[in-house]
């Protein structure tokens, strides 16, 4: 026999695009906004972003799982992304310092996927056709009902879900030495690797929930603000946390916004912020610092994108921009001192060219 | 900052003759540089002695020095050139060490000569290995404990220090860590040591703490003026540290490091290419990480282009080299595009959706005695690369590209050694490493068994012992039984139908490869093609770089225009070199030339002919009947060359043409026909040509009985070998036994000729091109050696320089006749022995050789690209055939023995030598000439 025992599975696409492979992780169906991921490690930290709730993740490197799955490697509580899929999955994992077995992460965490599907046809599928909705199912295996299934998935588009992923109580982290700045964050969904980086650098963090109060957030005094990456739509989310920024704008402290955070702090400036064709999700996307010249390779992943021509240079100054297509990709503000970028300076996974923003905001905190 | 136009004319220095740890990969960035250069419109200036390379050829550069790799030599080009700039990263470490030399003398300085692409203090920094420690002490960056020694006593002491053996030794300032090693025991020590210091030319070798067993990694850099810093490929090693890079299996991506451990590196890489000077270029950087932990080590930096930068750069698509050259005339990385999606920056960190197999590949069967174990150093003649949706398929195509006669990774007819055997072979890394640990597990061997003997990653492992399972899941059952997505596992793990078709025969009924094909694509069971496009889909991309898999999308469009298929030359061994793949780049170019669609098909990453932007089309394929065919199939070309890659192709000829495939130039029937020594005979006879007498035997008492009829010596090989495989003169009886014994064993399946050996006689190569009415004699080459030393390992001289007016018409009057009567269409190659006068005929090889790109270099005639264009039809009258040459032109020829201590050099009918370089003397007082005349007789041995 083959070492694997392979239980038949399916991904039906909502434009009717069906692939057929092997069941992988917890046995059921799932559906959610097909996306993809460029990283060749990393599996992990993609999983657990919060920014890919209710996402199904296709990995484009063939085999994932290899050096299984490590317990500080984790982004968030739990598993973010709603299915996984992959070409050539690693039953089997090689690290002696792992605690699981990505199967048996899948597993706990009750993630449904698919392995052995042709997955760079799909990507150029979505890559011609845009991003759309679909379902991965190792139980009913009856293509028409689940291509059904996947037309009638709720749509991206208008949903808040932040508040899906967002904890319930304020949470204050402190850094080991002696503590230099308090940081009021906003989690939104906010990843692990943020919250380190801020709290390696001297802050203590208070971290509230997505729509945590004003007079909470008052009580705090905090020497500067942070906002968090997240996923869904900003527009709604702006809804309940536009009152927050505002609030932060108002008191002349720095603020630091990345990804969901970039994009609400565009929006409180009347700065517009719509969905893309395909995203930017990888880690070896060019960024260039249009300040000093220097490009660094960054992580991505985002569906939404500020607007160029609604950047009013009145408001707020492109800072950065992403060599590959030239959208916008980091703002610095000019009506209260802030500045925020749509990419991932906290990585995790990928290169760590971008952490000198995290320093950016301390040194405006120091001011 | 966009291209200087401070400077004008660039100098680039080449690698020189292939030699191991140096070959054919500096042909690629030397070329990818020239043309780099050239569309920037820079003036350019190259030395370079290795003729077989297609950047001395005369588009590539606007001067060009065949001369010897000395400092002489660049001062004398620099006298007469007066160049702006000089780009030594390109050569290898012959470049740069040329470079660092006359840096010492102060002469770049003293002529006004920018270095570029690299920081000069660099070459010392990163080769003398106690500044290089230092630095990176310096930078925070962790090291192997270790000290320099100056003599055998300091090495001892340092040994102590360090904690005893096992223990490693490196020689500073040689090449390919030539002398170096790790060693287990105490004489080895001693007698390692004082050989190392002797061959470095500091005279002072590093004693370093043994990481034997880490994890080893490999990361490849650019950086611009601005400082920008991007890496194009993390390579794995899946044989862990001891063994030389060069000669490991390695594989891209990295695959056993979690993100956070490959980032760490990925800092520590940026940081060590920070701090070793400004330039702007390429560097390559290696890591040791010790397995279960996150301590990792630098182990070297390398301030060039090298070899893993060459299959870095085919793995990926990326053009390092190119691009490298572009950064070093001061482009930034955000300044250019990214050449394959053609529309996005080329300033990012390629993302590949495949995995890429390299595996080395040895010639050890060439020399007797030597010492098989692999160490720190490299002792591989060349490799081939593989590149598949999975680990499995690329380790089995690897295989397939291998040409040692396997069908994939083992399952292919090879019996299974017993338990003991494969666990010795296994205790220490000998080059079929791979194979064995598929053996081990055939045996029943577990994951950690082999894991703690071999200390390779347990993820190869897991997935070699998948692969064996699903062996035993297809061994016994019929063809018929294999259900279509069991052989779609199959296929999607790499196996061939041969290898298939092998395990489905254990069940007792024998199934041929043709069978187990015929069923697969019955149930629609073909590849796909697949793109290499640096972005895993990410972008659109339109560069045709394409690879195999059993997947679902074919991305390989048919075009409708007239197509032929140029198949290339597999792994550089012995024997079979650049001399073929120049040959094959010709072939692509002539074939353009002709209005051809032309396609390529090749797996070694070294060459220029897998360049992306070469060929048409390129599929980066073994160059194996099954993969071969699907190509053909699916893209349905007029017709193949097969003359122009070596022996690779032409052992495909039959299959072709039972398949009905047409073969371009002269007919498969009669390249066969050469090597059939009786009919060839016959046909020497019917024209009156003499030859040496002959016999053909099977076996030994055959052999005996011929020998007795022609007298003693003789000369004895298999049929169908190249680089004469196998060859051997024999004095007597007794030495004859022995070597037929031998090549029972090593080609039990082909009958061996036994020819008359001509003590003393001339030996004379002579390439020639026939179109059916005319012959275009490419050169007559005068061997100094005499005839019994392999051509490839003489010393030939253009024109010939003592034979008579007589000899040579009937040479020419011979030559032509043998191509009348062969229905010669292209090239053919004959060897002749001159003795007393009288010529005789040794063999015809009617395809390209080793000699054509060397005579075109000589007489400045495009010989490679003349012989095809007449294979695809054109006439000779047509061409302009005047030769350049009005000196002599001399082969010198470039030997391995210094990598092989223990080997004595002795010259034979069988070839070893690595490579070759051309020089041009003007009389015979040219030491060039004297010295190989004075020894011509010394070396000659069997």
């Amino acid at each position: 026999m083959s070492l694997y025992l392979r239980k038949k599975a399916i991904l039906a696409l909502s434009d009717g695009t069906v692939a057929h492979g092997w069941a992988i992780g917890h046995d059921g169906i799932t559906g959610g906004e097909l996306c993809f991921n460029t990283s060749m490690t990393g599996y992990q930290e993609i999983f657990t972003d919060p920014s890919y709730y209710g996402q199904l993740m296709m990995m484009t490197y063939p085999h994932i799982g290899n050096y299984g799955t490590m317990d500080r490697d984790d982004e968030h509580r739990k598993v973010m992304v709603a299915g996984v899929i992959c070409r050539s999955f690693s039953w089997e994992f090689s690290n002696s310092m792992a605690d699981r077995s990505l199967q048996e992460y899948l597993e706990d965490n009750e993630i449904t996927g698919i392995s052995g599907v042709d997955t760079r046809a799909l990507v150029r599928h979505i890559r011609e056709k845009g991003v759309m909705n679909a379902v991965i199912s190792s139980t009913e295996l009856d293509e028409d009902k689940l291509v059904q299934m996947a037309k009638d998935w709720d749509d991206m588009e208008g949903l808040e879900l932040a508040t899906k992923v967002t904890r319930e109580e304020a949470q204050t982290f402190h850094p080991e030495g002696d503590s230099k700045f308090r940081v009021a964050a906003f989690d939104y969904g906010i990843k692990q690797n943020i919250i380190n980086s801020l709290v390696k650098r001297g802050c203590t963090l208070r971290v509230f929930p997505a729509q945590a109060s004003l007079e909470e957030v008052k009580a705090w005094e905090a020497d500067g603000f942070f906002f968090s990456n997240g996923p869904g739509d900003p527009n709604p989310t702006g809804e309940y946390a536009l009152e927050i920024v505002e609030y932060a704008k108002s008191t002349g402290k720095p603020l630091f916004g990345i990804c969901l955070g970039h994009q609400l702090m565009a929006l409180s400036e009347g700065i517009k912020v719509g969905k893309m064709f395909v995203g930017h999700r990888g880690a070896n996307h060019p960024v260039k610092n249009l300040k000093t010249g220097l490009v660094e390779i960054s992580t991505q992943n985002h569906g939404f994108a500020v607007t160029e021509d609604s950047v009013d240079e009145a408001i707020a100054e492109v800072t950065h921009i992403n060599l590959n297509d030239n959208t916008v990709e980091g703002l610095s503000f000019k009506k209260f001192p802030g500045f925020s970028v749509q990419y991932h300076p906290e990585a995790s996974p990928g290169p760590h060219d971008s952490a000198y923003l995290f320093d950016q905001f301390i040194d405006m905190m120091k001011e | 900052m966009p291209r200087r136009d401070d400077i004008h004319k660039i100098l680039i220095i080449g690698s020189g003759p292939i030699v191991i740890g140096q070959a054919c990969e500096f042909d690629y960035s030397g070329s990818q540089a020239c043309r780099s250069l050239q569309e920037e419109g820079y003036e350019i200036v190259l030395i370079n002695s290795n003729p077989a390379t297609i950047m001395t050829d005369p588009i590539m550069a606007d001067a060009i020095y065949m001369l010897p790799m000395t400092t002489d030599s660049i001062k004398e080009i620099v006298a007469k050139e007066k160049p702006d700039a000089v780009l030594p990263t390109m050569g290898g470490q012959t470049g740069l060490n040329l470079a660092r030399d006359l840096e010492k003398e102060g002469f770049w300085k003293a002529n006004g000569i920018q270095i570029i692409g690299v920081d000069i203090d660099a070459v010392e920094l990163t080769e003398d290995r106690q500044l290089f420690r230092d630095k990176m002490e310096e930078i925070g960056i962790m090291q192997c404990r270790s000290r320099q020694a100056e003599s055998l006593l300091d090495a001892k002491e340092i040994k102590e220090e360090l904690g005893g053996l096992p223990i490693v030794i490196r020689p500073s300032f040689t090449m390919g860590g030539a002398g170096g090693g790790i060693v287990w025991n105490e004489d080895e020590f001693d007698q390692k040591v004082l050989r190392g210091l002797e061959m470095s030319p500091v005279h002072s070798v590093l004693i370093e703490e043994s990481i034997f067993g880490w994890k080893e990694y490999e990361l490849e850099l650019l950086r611009d003026a601005n400082d920008n810093v991007v890496i194009i490929c993390s390579i794995e090693n899946m044989d862990p540290m001891g063994v030389h890079t060069g000669d490991s299996v390695t594989v891209a991506p990295t695959q056993t490091l979690t993100d956070k451990q490959l980032q760490v590196l990925r800092d520590a890489a940026i940081k060590m290419m920070r701090s070793i000077g400004t330039f702007a270029g390429g560097c390559n950087v290696q890591f040791a990480v010790e397995p279960g932990s996150d301590r990792f080590v630098a182990i070297e930096i390398n301030p060039r282009v090298s070899r893993s930068s060459a299959l870095a750069s085919k793995a990926t698509g990326y053009p390092i080299a190119k691009v490298a050259t572009k950064l070093a005339v001061g482009y930034t990385l955000d300044e250019l595009k990214n050449q394959i999606t053609g529309n996005t920056s080329a300033c990012f960190e390629p993302s590949i959706d495949y995995v890429v197999c390299k595996v080395p590949r040895f010639n050890f069967d060439k020399f007797p005695g030597v010492d098989e174990e692999l160490s720190t150093q490299m002792k591989a003649v060349g490799e081939v690369m593989s590149i598949g949706r999975n680990f499995p398929e690329a380790l089995n195509k690897a295989w397939q590209s291998m040409e040692v006669g396997r069908d994939g990774l083992g399952a292919d007819g090879y019996e299974e050694i017993n338990r003991k055997e494969v666990r010795e072979r296994l205790m220490k890394p000998y080059w079929d490493r791979s194979l064995q640990i598929r053996n081990a597990f055939k045996l029943g061997a577990s994951v950690e068994e082999i894991a703690d003997i071999t200390k390779v990653d347990p993820w190869f492992l897991q997935q070699i012992r998948y692969m064996v399972s699903l062996e035993n899941r297809t061994e016994g059952m019929n063809l018929d039984e294999l259900s279509k997505d069991d052989f779609f596992e199959l296929k999607q793990a790499g196996f061939s139908d041969t290898q298939i078709a092998w395990l489905l025969s254990k069940s007792g009924e024998k199934v041929t490869d043709f069978e187990v094909r015929e069923k697969r694509i019955s149930l629609g069971l073909k590849p796909a093609f697949k793109l290499v496009d640096t972005c895993a889909a990410e972008f659109p991309a339109k560069t045709p770089y394409y690879y195999s898999s059993y997947e679902g999308e074919n991305e390989s469009e048919v075009t409708d225009k007239k197509k032929v298929v140029i198949l290339g030359s597999g792994p550089n061994r012995i024997g079979q070199g650049i001399e073929f793949d120049y040959s094959c780049v010709h072939a692509v170019f002539a074939a353009k030339e002709m209005g051809y669609e032309a396609i390529m098909i090749n797996c070694n990453p070294e060459t220029v002919s897998t360049d992306f932007d070469i060929a048409d089309k390129l599929y980066f394929e073994p160059v194996y009947w099954e993969r071969v065919l699907d190509i053909i199939e699916h893209e349905k070309p007029e017709g193949v060359i097969l003359q122009v890659g070596g022996q690779t192709a032409l052992k495909l000829g039959k299959r072709f043409v039972e398949a009905g495939i047409k073969i371009f130039g002269t007919a498969f029937e009669m390249i066969d026909f050469a090597e059939d020594r009786g009919s060839f005979s016959d046909l020497l006879l019917k024209l009156k040509i003499p030859f040496p007498e002959y016999g053909t035997a099977v076996d030994v008492d055959g052999a005996l009985k011929i020998a007795d009829r022609i007298g003693y010596p003789v000369l004895i090989r298999p049929s169908y070998v190249l680089g004469g495989q196998g060859m051997r003169i024999a004095v007597k009886e007794e030495e004859l036994r022995r070597y037929v014994d031998r090549i029972l064993k090593t080609h039990p399946e082909n009958a061996f000729l036994i020819d008359k050996y001509l003590e003393h006689a001339i030996e004379v190569d002579v390439d020639s091109v026939y179109d059916g009415k005319q012959l275009h004699i490419a050169g007559i080459m005068q061997h100094i050696e005499p005839a019994g030393v392999h051509s490839g390992d003489s010393t030939a001289v253009l024109p010939p320089y003592s034979l008579s007016d007589k000899v040579i018409k009937t040479i020419e009057e011979y030559q032509e006749k043998i191509a009348d009567a062969m229905n010669i269409e292209g090239f053919l190659n004959v060897q002749y022995a001159v003795k007393e006068e009288q010529v005789y005929v040794l063999e015809a090889n009617p395809r390209s050789t080793r000699t054509i790109p060397f005579l075109a270099k000589a007489t400045q005639r495009p010989e490679a690209a003349i012989g095809v264009k007449v294979m695809l039809g054109a006439k000779l009258k047509d061409f302009d055939l005047e030769s350049k040459l009005d000196q002599w032109a001399i082969k010198e020829p470039v030997f391995p023995f210094d990598k092989f201590p223990g080997v004595k050099k002795e010259l034979g009918p069988e070839m070893k030598s690595t490579g070759e370089a051309i020089y041009f003397a003007k009389d015979f007082n040219d030491e060039h000439f004297k010295k190989p005349f004075e020894f011509k007789n010394l070396y000659l041995s069997k």
